[in-house]
């Protein structure tokens, strides 16, 4: 079986955040950038996956050059190959022209199954995979919270979360797209030996001609929407801050509770 | 008549309206006064038509489509897409507006893929400049807000989905429209793209936090499950239950009846304090409604301080300790 997990380079949500002078987006100069967090667990259940039902892990991405260090921590937690849409055609998308652009080179790696996470840290559209899906003309399930092969590969049994604490168990019929939700597993870290044996592991690039697409289709020109501008959200009335050491705020903020609040 | 139309394709189950389709519908109206549109409201389900009459009878709308179909019993994306993309591509409006729930974030992408449509999830805002409908929507855990519109060239319908809360539910304008069938030529000869199986509960044990007067939330930034004590301490201080932003569970610090927000439990306690959480929009659902919110984080600009009554910036590991002692002292124990 040859699983397909889709994995996004995003900025690490712990680094502080400028929005560049024009307001375009963030300065992503010395910014660090990590595997989007439901990807990782999406690579996690693919990677599992293949070790146990057998077959190989290809993880694909779209991104600029830095992406490829993403790629490579995947090859190095066990996926055998990776792709990288890494051509500037591909780039600044959003999930209609990303989810068109992923949809041709999994088609292309003639993928089983395929693997995304919920939602980007970064533009958190919740949509690629499901775009994706739609353009290979596979079943989906979004926010999926449990995970196993049915009837010898045929079909697969997803628990699908849904709002305040419930889940819905499905049954869908394989080749099929699983967007992850994060929790649904405990990824591992990589070994040394892992990281070692990632340096000799195939990693290819892809130019949009190479999948059979136009190059006005993908990335900034084949998306729907534009990003006009990004700023601090305007923020409410916002709260008083208790200034001082931890325990002159801490005091301070004991006789809050206390005389304002009530509640001690 | 306006040529333009403003669709709101509404969520319900059972009969019963969810929350959110009424501020979809309120928001659909405001879009349409903007752009000089007239707005259908869309309702699918099987035996739906009480509920369209209902509606009709209720809202400022031209047409209440109801799609009456038993492929539309029980939501599933393949049944509703397939009756909405002929009907969208057939009918054209400009602008198709759903709740920003679960089971509209599941289809409506793939159905936007399907009419050649935009795609604009989680809006909390929208407005016109220079002719063109600019849509606000949170990015990077709700750190930053994001303009977004969708390139002039393109006729295409746009489809979004629009965040609790971001109109009010009482600014829905009442009035009536007329009830029709939609048209459900998609579901000729439909094959489900799932099976539904069942509906179970996430967590293995519950411990309902909808009660509890005072809860310490921590978030990713408490750092480990090592290092949870601090938070452990100021909740037995105040006699406080210990809850949770969703990291802290998936990570297995906690267990997962300790999550609130929007996959997990939603409170109203008199005291929240949120410990290294950072107020992404998934987490607020949860807890907004507390009547005083402290947060203690160690970036200035974290989301959280917006909703918060008094904030402590700085290091938890050495906030929560000091306000621990300072419960104590207060309490004279
Ligand atoms: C469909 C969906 C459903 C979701 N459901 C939920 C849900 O039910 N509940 C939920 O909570 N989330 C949910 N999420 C996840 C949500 O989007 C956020 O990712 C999550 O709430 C972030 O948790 P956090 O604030 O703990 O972590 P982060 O966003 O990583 O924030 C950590 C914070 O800790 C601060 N910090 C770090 N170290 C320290 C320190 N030493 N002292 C003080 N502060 C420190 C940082 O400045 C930062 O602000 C959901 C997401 C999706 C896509
Ligand atoms: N640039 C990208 N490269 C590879 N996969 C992506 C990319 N953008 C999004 N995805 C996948 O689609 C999921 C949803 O992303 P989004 O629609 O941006 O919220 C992510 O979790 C990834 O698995």
């Amino acid at each position: 079986m040859r699983i397909a997990v889709c994995i996004k380079q995003v900025p690490d949500t712990e680094a502080r955040l400028r929005v560049r002078p024009d307001g375009s987006w963030i300065v992503e100069e010395d910014l660090p950038f990590v595997i989007n967090e439901s990807d990782e667990y999406a690579l996690e259940e693919g990677i599992a996956l293949a070790e146990k039902a057998g077959g190989e892990v290809v993880v694909f991405t779209i991104g600029p050059a830095r992406a490829a260090e993403a790629l490579r921590k995947a090859l190095a937690l066990g996926a055998a190959r990776a792709v990288h849409l890494s051509h500037a055609a591909f780039q600044g998308g959003d999930p209609i022209s990303n989810g068109r652009a992923l949809a041709a080179a999994v088609a292309r790696e003639q993928c089983d199954l395929v693997f995304t996470g919920s939602q980007s840290d970064d533009l958190g559209y919740g949509a690629t995979g499901s775009v994706l899906a739609a353009a290979l003309g596979w079943p989906h399930a979004w926010l999926v919270m449990g995970f196993a092969l049915e009837e010898g590969g045929r079909s697969c049994r997803v628990v699908r979360e849904m709002e305040s604490g419930k889940n819905e168990l499905l049954r869908l019929q394989l080749p099929a797209v699983i967007e992850v939700q994060a929790g649904i597993n405990h990824p591992r870290y990589a070994s040394l030996k892992g990281i070692m044996a990632a340096k000799k592991k195939p990693l290819s690039e892809a130019s949009p001609e190479d999948l059979g697409l136009d190059p006005r289709a993908v990335g900034k020109e084949g998306a729907a929407v534009e990003l006009v501008a990004v700023r601090s959200p305007q923020s409410g009335a916002g709260a008083q801050i208790l200034p001082g050491d931890a325990a002159t705020a801490a005091k301070a903020l004991v006789e809050k509770l206390r005389n304002e609040v009530r509640i001690l | 008549m306006a040529a333009r139309k403003v669709w709101a394709v509404l969520q319900q189950r059972g009969g019963e309206l969810n929350r959110q389709s009424r501020e979809t519908v309120a928001a659909a109206q405001e879009l349409a006064s903007q752009v000089d549109a007239a707005v259908d409201v869309v309702v699918l389900g099987a035996g739906g038509r009480p509920l369209a009459d209902r509606l009709a009878g209720e809202m400022a709308v031209e047409r209440v489509l109801c799609g009456d179909h038993p492929a539309l019993e029980t939501y599933t994306p393949g049944a509703y897409v397939a009756a909405l993309a002929p009907a969208i591509r057939q009918q054209a409006p400009s602008y198709v507006l759903f709740p920003h729930t679960y089971q509209s974030m599941e289809y409506f992408p793939r159905l936007a893929q399907q009419v050649d449509g935009a795609i604009v999830p989680a809006v909390a805002g929208f407005r016109l400049a220079e002719g063109t409908v600019l849509w606000t929507r949170p990015v990077l855990g709700g750190k930053l807000q994001a303009d977004v519109r969708v390139k002039s060239a393109s006729g295409s319908p746009v489809l979004a989905s629009i965040q609790p809360g971001a109109i009010a539910a009482d600014r829905l304008r009442a009035g009536s429209g007329a009830v029709e069938a939609l048209p459900l030529d998609g579901l000729a000869g439909f094959v489900p793209d799932r099976e539904i199986l069942g509906i179970e509960s996430a967590a293995k044990d519950e411990v309902d936090l909808s009660k509890a007067e005072i809860i310490v939330a921590a978030g990713r930034g408490v750092g480990g499950a090592d290092k949870m004590g601090v938070i452990e301490e100021l909740a037995r201080a105040l006699g406080a239950e210990i809850g949770a932003s969703r990291p802290v569970i998936d990570n297995g610090w906690l267990a997962r009846d300790r999550q609130i927000g929007s996959s997990g439990q939603t409170v109203a306690p008199k005291l929240y304090i949120a410990a290294g959480i950072s107020g992404a929009i998934q987490h607020l659902v949860g807890m907004k409604g507390a009547a005083c919110i402290v947060a203690i984080n160690k970036d200035p600009n974290a989301p959280i301080f917006a909703v918060a009554r008094y904030g402590i910036v700085g290091d938890l590991h050495e906030v929560l300790p000091a306000l621990t002692a300072a419960v104590k002292e207060a309490k004279g124990s």
